[in-house]
């Protein structure tokens, strides 16, 4: 039998100055299953929640309903309070009598009478809510960092340091991402490998962390807590554990004049190689796609030459299973190509180089030992110029969002070439100059003013080549949008950051969502910028938009807080406010038919099928079963299942009728 | 308390809110706290997202005497839960021809959209809603009919 | 016999008679009957969109509408700006329908837009390539640089024909002739236009860096498929000469002049005695 207390609140004069708050107390005094009913000042007062509290154990109620604020305002008060007098905190609801009823109607019968509507739908829910006891979830203290590059490793150092293991997965042969490739960093003009090589070391050598590098992500199953993952560790050809690292293998090869991917297609490396020679780990994989051995069957030559015997050419890609509880996806971006643009001649003319390909240039342990040289004929070039904006902000090639850095490499790269050739001419053609970080605005003026780098204001439309020269057409448009030609030996477009290629497979794999641009999405784009919407996965760095160094180790710092927050309890709670299919004695199991439009339409992939099986082992019904660690109460499959099977606690078929039904006067 | 016959001689029309917690509930919130007056005549009832709004609880509110419905939920691409609101929307579609059909007027349910922020906005559709179903009157026929259904005898007339 | 709609323009009835010329010839060697749309009207390519949008979408709208009246599918347009007009009047008459029934209601005919707009290297690909081979009697066997000029590939959303950066239709054409297309430039750069009557000084500017790209690249004729082009880089060839300080000779000639020349027509045929800058091609 239903014994319903009803507190309704005078809010001060909130609430009392529109509606009669005597009267909607004295009238649901009569309402069938209340067994108390008063009106008071302030009920989410100290006195007022008394007063709840001792009326719950003198009147023996069996629920409440407070007739007040929002409950967006004071739910959790007036729960806490019911708790507190022995009544599950479930069986307490909110009547909103003052956002949507004394402060939005004028004083009058109409308004006092609604009042006493909406009151009447609450304990008519409320005589139908059930005890319901928060969810409690293990944990699994492992995190999954997916990525290596700079936000990876930041990721994967703090959360390793915070005590917590750490499984670090990196698809290249060595981690380092794009910063081990710049020569130097904005706005410092740090030397990036020298201060990203000892961050690299300390992955490798930290006791919490397990590196690995040249494998994928194959698989995550299961949800926040509980992640299994399938690792496929590709053959490197190379049994690890014999290898030394000393290098005889990459020095014999005779395979020696393969692009190489590290040097962005400007340099070469042969068939056994390691990519860069401050690589972790600093041992090679072996390229089967062009490796002799291979496509004929002959050489073997590092395999003589190694002296530990580490070659191993029948080795086959591994995949493991690992248990992590918690993942940070931290991939990276990539950039457009020269390829993208056919007002620059598509990829036809080799001095047209990319921002990444600069870098290379300018690195000192590049294809060039850091001498800025044409890759058509090697000659030094007395005039470059620099494209800022090369796709990006461009409605028309379908990027319509800034890249963040470009103006910053921009400057950066002019300022290295006029440091390295003193009388040459740097031209930056740009748009608008996004300078804000800290000391970005300053670097920006020296690239300027004592670097001498001259800037033009304006767009380049067309760049074609006419006796040897690279002819560049664009504008001036602080000098009334002349047109303006350069005659430049080579020209460096900051082309656009973009998601990288595997970013939507990856994203599908870990059920998370992405944007149209294949940036991985962000839970809210203000205030939970290192969430996705997959409880337990969390992001760092460029993978969810364009960003420099700075912002992206920050972003990954952020990450590993949340990850170490989840793994400081052994256990997860969370509100049960979920959905269950029932389930009912043998033989039938339940009113579910298993059609599964429930496990379709969950966008927390929370439902998942149940094997029903008879005594002999056999299968004999596939049932839905909600994880009620997944589930976030949405309560879409309630209203889906033909079957009525599936009931949202909190806001059941019962629950939900009984209010429609009672605030329309009638039951 | 009231029986039937005293609903359908009341002059004032009452329009059930079905919202989803989120955007509409907190939007609704907001008309309050910004203290914009609209129409009293509707009722809002509570849902965690649009998606859990099985509809035939909208045939149930009107056989219990609700003149007009209002059914309302986040914006497209905003919803909490991801889709929820998009089976809403698909499952109204749906339901709107099937009520075309059996001849119950579609235009006595608003199916819209009001954002958290959009205070000023719930009041409008509130007051227009009310509106336009004090215009069309009180709906009596869904009752009339599920009585009968329920009493035994068919004589269905044309719809209001 | 191939029967197609056929559009001259004003252009091609006036000072760019060897085009039309040309396109003649060249149908008639390759079975293709060209019937000129009863009653055609001026498309107002040229001045109208500065006197009224209405008036500038209903002259082309009324050429559609008497063309879908004479039962044709296909419409041929080998001028280029009354091409680039008519096919950006049908896509905005489609868009926008209030402003199809206006324009409806002024020309006072049935319209639907349902035609197909073919500019001459379109009719070419479709009409005559496929038969290049059987009628060609002299390969074209001279370094030529094909030029589009502005209205044949923009806007490129509308317009959707060949690249709008190094656009390749014509350059496959004169190739299947036996021409050998040099790879340049100035493709798709402005000529000046319709500059032409009231600022030569800029045509003599843009059609001359034109042709200096040309010859300095080895080419020994310009191939063009729009009349105004061919004025400018040929009739205007004085100023041009003025403007790079020198004499130049190379000739500027419609594409279909040169399918003519290599399918054995002869020079009167093809008009090539209009030209300014002699044509003295093999």
């Amino acid at each position: 039998m239903s014994r319903i207390g009803v507190f309704i609140c005078h809010c001060g004069e909130n609430i009392s100055a529109t509606v009669d708050c005597e009267k909607v107390a004295k009238v649901s005094g009569f309402l069938p299953g209340v067994a108390f009913s008063v009106d008071y000042k302030y009920m989410c007062s100290d006195p007022g929640q008394n007063l709840i509290k001792d009326a719950i154990k003198e009147h023996k109620l069996t629920g409440v309903v407070v007739a007040a604020c929002s409950p967006r305002m004071h739910e959790p008060t007036f729960r806490r309070a019911t708790a507190e007098a022995g009544v599950n905190p479930f069986l307490c609801e909110m009547a909103n009598l003052r956002e949507h009823c004394s402060w939005v109607h004028e004083k009058g019968d109409a308004t006092t009478n609604k009042a006493i509507d909406i009151v009447r739908s609450l304990v008519a829910k409320v005589k139908r809510n059930q005890a319901l006891y928060p969810i409690k979830v293990p944990v699994t203290k492992t995190a999954l960092v997916i990525g290596g590059g700079v936000a990876g490793i930041q990721a994967a150092l703090d959360i390793a340091n915070t005590g917590h293991k750490v499984i670090m997965v990196e698809k290249e042969p060595s981690i380092g991402g794009h910063m081990s490739q710049l020569s130097e960093t904005f706005p410092t003009l740090d030397c990036s490998q020298c201060i990203l090589t000892p961050r690299m070391v300390e992955v490798a050598q930290h006791q919490n962390i397990t590196l690995f590098t040249y494998a994928e992500v194959e698989s995550l199953e299961g949800f926040i807590g509980n992640f299994k993952v399938k690792i496929r560790k590709k053959a490197k050809s190379i049994d690890e554990k014999a290898c030394t690292g000393c290098g005889m293998c990459t020095t014999k090869c005779p395979q020696k004049k393969i692009k190489s991917e590290w040097e962005q297609g400007l340099g070469v490396r042969p068939a056994i190689y390691v990519p860069f020679p401050q690589a972790v780990p600093n041992k090679p994989v072996i390229d089967r796609i062009n490796c002799t051995y291979y496509k004929t069957g002959k050489c073997k030559i590092c395999e003589k030459v190694c002296p530990t015997k580490a070659i191993r050419f029948e080795q086959e890609d591994e995949v493991i299973e690992r248990e992590v509880g918690a993942v940070v996806v931290a991939t990276g971006y990539d950039i457009k190509r020269t390829d993208f643009f056919p007002e620059y001649g598509y990829d036809k003319h080799k001095d047209i180089i990319d921002g990444l390909q600069f870098e290379r240039l300018a690195s000192a342990s590049g294809p060039t030992k850091g001498e800025i040289r044409r890759p058509s004929d090697g000659e030094i070039p007395k005039n470059i110029v620099f494209v800022a904006c090369a796709g990006s902000r461009d409605v028309a090639k379908g990027i319509e969002y800034c890249s963040k850095i470009c103006c910053m490499y921009t400057a950066k790269h002019a300022m290295l070439y006029k440091h390295k050739v003193h009388d040459g001419n740097a031209y930056v053609f740009y748009m608008d100059i996004r300078a804000a970080g800290k000391g970005y605005e300053e670097f920006t003026r020296r690239a300027i003013e004592e670097d001498g780098a001259k800037y033009i204001r304006g767009r380049v439309s067309k760049i074609y080549e006419k006796n040897g020269k690279l002819i560049v057409v664009g504008a001036d448009t602080l000098m009334g949008a002349q047109q303006v030609e350069i005659e430049a030996d080579m020209v460096v477009l900051a082309t656009a950051s973009i998601a990288n290629k595997d970013s939507k497979d990856l994203a599908h794999k870990l059920h998370v969502s992405y944007d149209a641009h294949h940036f991985i999405s962000e839970a809210h784009p203000k205030l939970k910028p290192v969430e996705t919407n997959t409880a337990g996965i969390f992001l760092a760095g460029a993978c969810q938009a364009p960003k420099d160094i700075p912002e992206s180790v920050a972003q990954a710092s952020g990450a590993a807080v949340k990850v170490a927050c989840l793994f400081s309890n052994d256990e997860l709670t969370r509100e049960p406010i979920i959905a269950v299919v029932n389930r009912l004695a043998p033989p039938a199991y339940s009113t579910c038919t298993g059609c599964f439009l429930c496990e379709k339409v969950c966008p927390y992939q929370a439902i998942t099928r149940e094997e029903i099986k008879n005594r002999e082992g056999n299968v004999i019904r596939n049932l839905a079963v909600v994880n009620p660690g997944l589930c976030q109460g949405c309560g879409t499959c309630v209203a889906l299942c033909k079957s009525k099977s599936i009931d949202l606690q909190g806001y059941s078929n019962d629950q939900v009728y009984a209010e429609v039904a009672a605030v329309l006067d009638t039951i | 308390m009231s029986n039937n016959e005293e609903i359908t001689t009341k002059t004032d029309v009452k329009v059930v809110a079905f919202v989803c917690n989120w955007c509409t509930y907190a939007g609704a919130d907001l008309t309050g706290t910004s203290r914009i007056k609209y129409a009293s005549n509707v009722r809002i009832i509570r849902f965690p997202c649009t998606g859990r709004i099985d509809f035939m609880l909208l045939m149930k509110a009107f056989a219990k005497g609700a003149d007009g419905i209002i059914v309302s939920g986040c914006h497209p691409n905003d919803c909490h839960y991801t889709s929820g609101n998009y089976h809403a929307k698909r499952r109204w579609m749906v339901f709107r021809t099937l009520l075309d059909f059996v001849g119950i007027d579609i235009a006595r349910i608003n199916f819209t959209w009001v954002s958290a922020a959009e205070g000023a906005k719930w009041a409008e559709v509130v007051n227009s809603t009310v509106e336009n179903i004090k215009k069309l009157g009180p709906y009596t026929n869904y009752k009339a009919l599920a009585k009968m259904m329920e009493s035994g005898s068919l004589k269905i007339e044309a719809g209001n | 016999m191939i029967k197609l709609g056929f559009y001259p323009g004003c252009s091609l009835e006036g000072s760019s008679r060897e085009y039309s010329e040309s396109v003649m010839a060249i149908a008639k060697k390759f079975d293709i009957e060209l019937v000129q749309v009863p009653d055609w009207n001026c498309c107002g390519a040229s001045a109208a969109h500065n006197m009224s949008k209405e008036l500038a979408l209903s002259l082309p709208a009324r050429i559609i509408a008497l063309a879908e009246k004479a039962g044709f599918d296909e419409l041929v347009v080998p001028c280029a700006a009354c091409y680039n007009k008519i096919t950006v009047t049908k896509h905005e008459l489609f868009e926008d329908v209030t402003l199809k029934e206006r324009v409806k209601d002024i020309i006072s005919l049935d319209y639907t837009g349902n035609i197909k707009i073919l500019n001459v290297i379109q009719m070419i690909e479709k009409y005559i390539i496929k038969d290049i081979d059987f009628k060609l009697e002299n390969k074209f066997l001279h370094k030529v640089a094909c030029y589009y000029g502005c209205l044949l590939v923009r806007p490129t959303k509308i317009l959707q024909f060949d690249r709008p950066e190094d656009p390749q239709s014509m350059d496959n054409v004169m190739r299947a002739i036996g021409a050998e297309p040099i790879d340049w430039a100035f493709k798709t750069e402005c000529c000046g236009a319709g500059l032409t009557v009231s600022r030569p000084d800029v045509v003599n500017k843009l059609s001359g860096n034109i042709v200096e790209d040309a010859i300095s690249r080895g080419a020994e004729a310009i191939v063009v498929a729009c009349p105004m082009c061919q004025a400018n880089l040929d009739m205007r060839r004085p100023g041009i000469d003025k403007y790079l300080n020198k004499k130049t000779t190379i000739p500027v000639i419609y594409l279909t002049q040169a399918i003519g020349l290599a399918t054995g027509c002869t020079e009167k045929e093809l008009g090539l005695q209009r030209h300014f800058v002699p044509v003295n091609l093999s």
